[in-house]
């Protein structure tokens, strides 16, 4: 870091400039966290009679308990872990191919179809739902009505085949985004490293496993986590597809299950427990994925 | 960062059959993230009937764009405009704030000693890793206490913070602001505020254009929060107002049509702003590199 003295430099411009941030971070960010793991530990419940104002009560991790005791959440919890073991490798391998094809020196118009990749990350994930939803009933879908012509049915909203067509939705949004930050990687190599590499007689293969993929690691390792996070967040897509299939139902996820229990089912202390859930499993998830990739017999690919 | 493309090979080499496959997986890559945007480009030309009717990637005999965009603007008292300007006020405005104050806290981070600055970066890093979704339900109940909740203000003041924004600006500042710049700008009595504000703002100018869209398209894409805070249809966003308009769709088939076609447009708003800023699109900055 580019520190030149080691005494505290916050003088009051300095602060003008830095606490701003650190305000509207502590209100809009820190403060909801807070409130959510003390309100977790809370309950609301009416007072002993039936009668007068319900009382609110400190019941430590009764709410946890409770959420573990739900059958419909611990299976939103099963469904979203399963839902991540299709996502995560699919997005990350389908960004990387992307990337790896389109810097491969032989791609004939890379710039055009990297603008094209990455459209879909404008796309809000309300509306790509909305027009996924549309290919994935038959009535409207041009590819499931020229599949079943061919005398392939495909029913992409069947419950055994929801979490791919949900994943699918979430590929196309995101994999150009990643795809990005994974070009980004690769231009920031120098290209004395490729010339060396033929001079010693490598193949293309051998410069993609020997050089490119162990020097865009980090960025390998960024997309993963950002992938993981994004996997836990899922919400969007299941709402928007609920009233086209009866395979989602409206604790599908855990995060519709807290909507729910905040919104439908008045209880939002429990609801608070069910958000803690899912981002300690966040917090689980990345950590111990970062923890993996960065044992040192494994720095090397 | 657009400008070295193909840099991954020295002269070209690769063999005949190699192109062929390259470039064949790229189109059909490029089909594949094209079909949903043609397809809704294509529906929103059809009649409600037909667009059950006739054959998706193709249009009807009498395609009618512009009747089916009237409807769009007309329906309900052509609030359709109105969620079309609240979501550019709500990005627009939002990410405008959420970038001032993003690349000035980054700056601060990264050019000024002070005890506990990297307990305070790691602590605002950590945020990228927290779902949104656990701060949006929690949010609801704070800003109720206050009376927000159901005013622009539940969305516009959470847009307006990115930690994301502030962990690039930081590398970004440590990466194109020199010490010596700031130390020439102080002995020439320049404040602090100052020296940031005319001169290393001006340095990492393509930083701060790629913090603010980022954050325009986080809060424009944005749909738990405004669902969570919003009850009034005249401050909805455009997200929030199609999937109110889908709602309606068994109700009355009418809707799909309208679903459609206000999906069309907000597709090509967003898809036509990100095509001609794409240059400002410096994914670079996520690598820590500093070309710009």
């Amino acid at each position: 870091m580019t520190t030149r003295t080691r005494k505290s430099e916050l003088r009051p411009g300095v602060l003008l400039l830095l606490l701003p941030f650190v305000i509207m971070f502590a209100l809009f960010f820190a403060a909801p966290i807070v409130y959510a793991l003390v309100d977790s530990l809370f309950s609301v419940r009416a007072s002993g009679l039936g009668f007068g104002a319900p009382e609110r009560v400190f019941v430590f991790l009764d709410n946890y308990a409770a959420a573990f005791a739900t059958p419909s959440f611990v299976a939103s919890l099963g469904r979203l872990l399963v839902f991540a073991a299709i996502e995560v490798p699919l997005m990350v391998v389908t960004s990387l191919a992307l990337a790896l094809l389109l810097e491969s020196g032989k791609a004939r118009f890379p710039r055009a179809f990297r603008v094209l990749y990455f459209m879909p990350y404008g796309v809000p994930g309300v509306v790509a739902a909305l027009l996924w939803g549309f290919l994935y009933i038959p009535a409207t879908s041009p590819i499931l009505q020229a599949l079943s012509s061919l005398g392939i049915s495909v029913t992409p909203l069947a419950s055994d085949s929801i979490l791919f067509a949900i994943a699918n939705i979430a590929l196309w949004s995101f994999a150009g985004y990643n795809m990005f930050i994974l070009i980004a990687a690769l231009n920031a190599i120098p290209s004395e490293l490729y010339e060396a590499a033929r001079i010693d007689g490598a193949s293309s293969w051998g410069i993609i496993w020997q050089i490119k993929l162990p020097l865009v690691r980090p960025s390998i390792i960024l997309v993963t986590v950002f992938t993981i996070i994004g996997t836990l967040q899922l919400f969007v897509e299941p709402l928007v597809l609920r009233p086209l299939t009866t395979a989602i139902n409206s604790d599908f996820t855990p995060n519709l299950a807290a909507y729910n229990q905040t919104f439908a089912q008045g209880n939002p202390n429990l609801a608070a427990a069910m958000a803690v859930i899912v981002a300690l499993l966040g917090f689980a998830f990345s950590f111990s994925f970062l923890r993996l990739v960065n044992r040192k017999d494994n720095r090397a690919w | 960062m657009v400008t070295s493309t193909s840099s991954g090979t020295v002269g070209g080499s690769g063999s005949i059959a190699s192109r062929v496959i390259v470039n064949g997986v790229l189109l059909i890559s490029a089909a594949y993230f094209l079909l949903p945007v043609v397809w809704v480009l294509i529906a929103s030309t059809k009649s409600p009937g037909q667009l059950f009717s006739s054959f998706g990637l193709w249009f009807a005999d009498d395609p009618r764009p512009l009747e089916n965009l009237g409807r769009v603007f007309t329906q309900d008292g052509g609030v359709f405009g109105l969620w079309i300007a609240n979501s550019v006020l709500y990005a627009g405005v939002g990410a405008l704030a959420a970038t001032v104050i993003a690349v000035a806290c980054g700056y601060v981070l990264a050019k000024y000693a002070f005890r506990g600055r990297e307990t305070l970066f790691s602590i605002i890093l950590g945020g990228v890793l927290v779902p949104a979704t656990i701060i949006a339900l929690p949010l609801y109940f704070l800003l109720n206490q206050v009376g927000l909740t159901g005013t622009i203000w539940s969305v516009l003041l959470p847009s307006m913070v990115s930690p994301f924004g502030v962990y690039l600006a930081r590398i970004h500042a440590n990466a194109s602001v020199p010490d010596e710049v700031i130390e020439a700008a102080r002995l020439d009595g320049a404040g602090d505020v100052r020296i940031f504000g005319s001169i290393a703002t001006r340095m990492m100018t393509p930083a701060i254009v790629t913090i603010f869209l980022f954050q325009f398209v986080t809060i424009w894409n944005n749909y738990l929060l405004p669902l969570v805070m919003l009850n009034d249809t005249k401050t909805f966003p455009v997200t929030l107002g199609l999937t109110l308009w889908n709602s309606q769709t068994q109700r009355d088939p009418m809707f799909y049509q309208l679903v459609v076609t206000g999906s069309a447009v907000s597709v090509i708003l967003l898809v036509a702003l990100m095509i001609s800023l794409q240059r400002f699109w410096k994914a670079d900055l996520t690598a820590g590199a500093s070309k710009g």
